[in-house]
């Protein structure tokens, strides 16, 4: 069964293109990891994906229903810590977050409270359940917002570079977690951490405006061609500059 | 047992007390006054809890200011076409909720020239209230009592107004309090479980909005705002957690709204401005209390 089906995919920042003519499919119960260089289309991707961006042309469909229709049914970890960490809310008001009905108002059912309990047990974060958000470290709270995402209960699972901000030690446990949850739902895990990808994955997309799907384990050429290829790099520099980006000089 | 007794009977808070409490129940301006304190305790609270903890004070500073383009509008047309019904605490209420929606729906749509915007809603919400004011035919108008409060303009009518309108304030934040939470936490992830982080986003700021207008007639429109944020921003800084800010931001502000009217009323105080100094205070006091 195809959990996400992209045919011809295109998507652009005003005149930059972010995405050019993108097709892959990912079937149900794959680990995936996304990588590629900085700028090159991989946040924007998981964003298509969540319908919270709206493509500029090609179909996207994902667990059966145009790219948004289906957002409920997803679980996301984002990328970058947005919000306040400082914010005054325990561990369990957060998960709780992954329950939030538009249709229901008042207090979180006892089901809701079960559910986001059970996602704190799977994340090894059941005793924390009443610390505050603030009190927590780098890695815990990765791992809180992997229980929020897994409260929704969802059928596919995005995190965006996981462990982007967090120490040694907290990212084992973190692929422990990640290990764990795999066998149950489908994957999308956009990173740069390369053992993240050969620990949890089953095969990788690397993004830089195209698509190219890549079996396990990656060759040394092709990690180089992705991160540090002159040839493939200086051609995408140039393209960005000309279209007005100058952002994709920071990959040197 | 009874030395002890006739010792507090003695003591200065005591004779405070019993005169305070005598005039409470002879003066009806003060019985208006404390009424109005005690419930927009409550709102202030927990409204000045999500003010402070999503950092919008600047926003809520720029509904406050505003709200005098509405009163001004109310005075203006009340006496020119007669209508008598459009009271300044109608006018108030109106000009808090369409600024909060303009503002809202202005931030969200131009992120980047935010901090403009509300400066422009600010500013001309005062402008167009002094133009009001000004041709407005008659008595003048008594500028100062709007902007700084005057306790003795407090009238029972506004006392309903108030407890009505504190009252839908409590029971919309009790309604979507976890709605409004998440928004404040994360808004996309709330709009990622479909729900509309730009409707509860503007709820909020309409609940701000109404609640600067609650106490504008004994703390007027600036002070109004003093009481919003230090309550909650004090509380901050002694507790972690959502509810227990408010619970103490409530207390604090129960304090200091009653306590206020009580002493600035014995040392014959101007009541809206004494409440804030003293809440100031308490607020350096508990940065001041942190830092060493």
């Amino acid at each position: 069964m195809k959990v996400v089906s992209c045919t011809e995919l295109s998507f652009r920042y005003g005149k930059v293109k972010v995405i050019d003519n993108v097709s892959f499919e990912v079937l149900k119960g794959e680990s995936i990891s996304v990588i590629g260089p900085n700028g090159g289309g991989k946040s924007t991707l998981l964003k298509l994906l969540l319908g919270l961006e709206t493509p500029e042309s090609g179909t996207l469909n994902v667990l059966g229903e145009t790219a948004g229709r289906s957002r409920r049914r997803i679980g996301y970890v984002p990328q970058v810590m947005h919000f306040d960490p400082a914010y005054p809310v325990s561990v369990l008001e957060i998960v709780l977050m992954g329950r939030l009905d538009r249709l229901v108002v008042g207090t979180y059912s006892k089901k809701c409270r079960s559910v986001a309990e059970q996602a704190l047990e799977s994340v090894h974060l059941a005793d924390f359940k009443n610390r505050p958000f603030s009190a927590l470290s780098g890695g815990e709270r990765q791992r809180v917002m992997i229980a929020r995402a897994l409260a929704c209960e969802p059928e596919l699972l995005l995190l965006d570079e996981p462990t982007a901000n967090i120490d040694l030690s907290a990212e084992e446990q973190f692929i422990g977690a990640l290990a764990a949850l795999r066998k149950d739902m489908t994957l999308i895990l956009v990173t740069h951490d390369l053992e993240l990808v050969s620990e949890l994955s089953d095969s990788v997309l690397c993004v830089n405006q195209h698509v190219h799907r890549h079996s396990l384990p990656l060759s040394g050429e092709t990690i180089r061609e992705i991160y540090s290829g002159r040839r493939r790099i200086e051609h995408d520099r140039k393209t960005r500059h000309h279209q007005g980006d100058h952002s994709a000089c920071d990959h040197d | 047992m009874t030395e002890k007794r006739d010792t507090i009977r003695g003591t200065i808070p005591h004779v405070i007390m019993t005169e305070f409490f005598e005039t409470v129940r002879d003066v009806p301006v003060i019985r208006f006054a404390l009424l109005a304190g005690i419930v927009s305790s409550l709102t202030y609270g927990v409204v000045g809890t999500f003010v402070v903890t999503r950092r919008i004070g600047y926003i809520a500073a720029a509904i406050a200011h505003s709200i005098l383009g509405g009163i001004g509008a109310a005075i203006y047309f009340s006496r020119t076409y007669d209508m008598v019904w459009l009271t300044p605490m109608l006018g108030a209420i109106i000009a808090a909720i369409t600024s909060a929606i303009v503002i809202g729906c202005i931030s969200l749509k131009f992120k980047e020239r935010e901090d403009t915007i509300i400066s422009a809603v600010w500013a001309g919400g005062m402008a167009m209230g002094l133009l009001f004011l000004h041709h407005t035919p008659g008595k003048g108008v008594n500028l100062e009592s709007y902007l700084f409060g005057n306790i003795l303009l407090t009238s029972k009518g506004d006392v309903i107004a108030t407890c009505a309108l504190g009252l839908v304030v409590l029971a919309l934040v009790g309604l979507f309090y976890h709605k409004l939470v998440a928004v404040c936490f994360d808004e996309e992830f709330v709009q990622l479980r479909d729900v509309s982080s730009k409707a509860y986003y503007l709820l909020l700021l309409v609940l701000t909005g109404i609640c600067m207008v609650l106490l504008v007639r004994v703390a007027g429109i600036v002070l109004s705002l003093a009481l919003i944020i230090l309550p909650a921003a004090t509380a901050c800084r002694l507790v972690r957690r959502m509810w227990a800010i408010m619970v103490v931001a409530v207390g604090l502000s129960m304090i200091y709204n009653v306590g206020g009217l009580m002493v600035s009323f014995q040392l014959d105080q101007p009541t809206g401005p004494f409440v804030v100094v003293v809440a100031s205070l308490v607020y350096g006091t508990s940065v001041l209390f942190r830092k060493f």
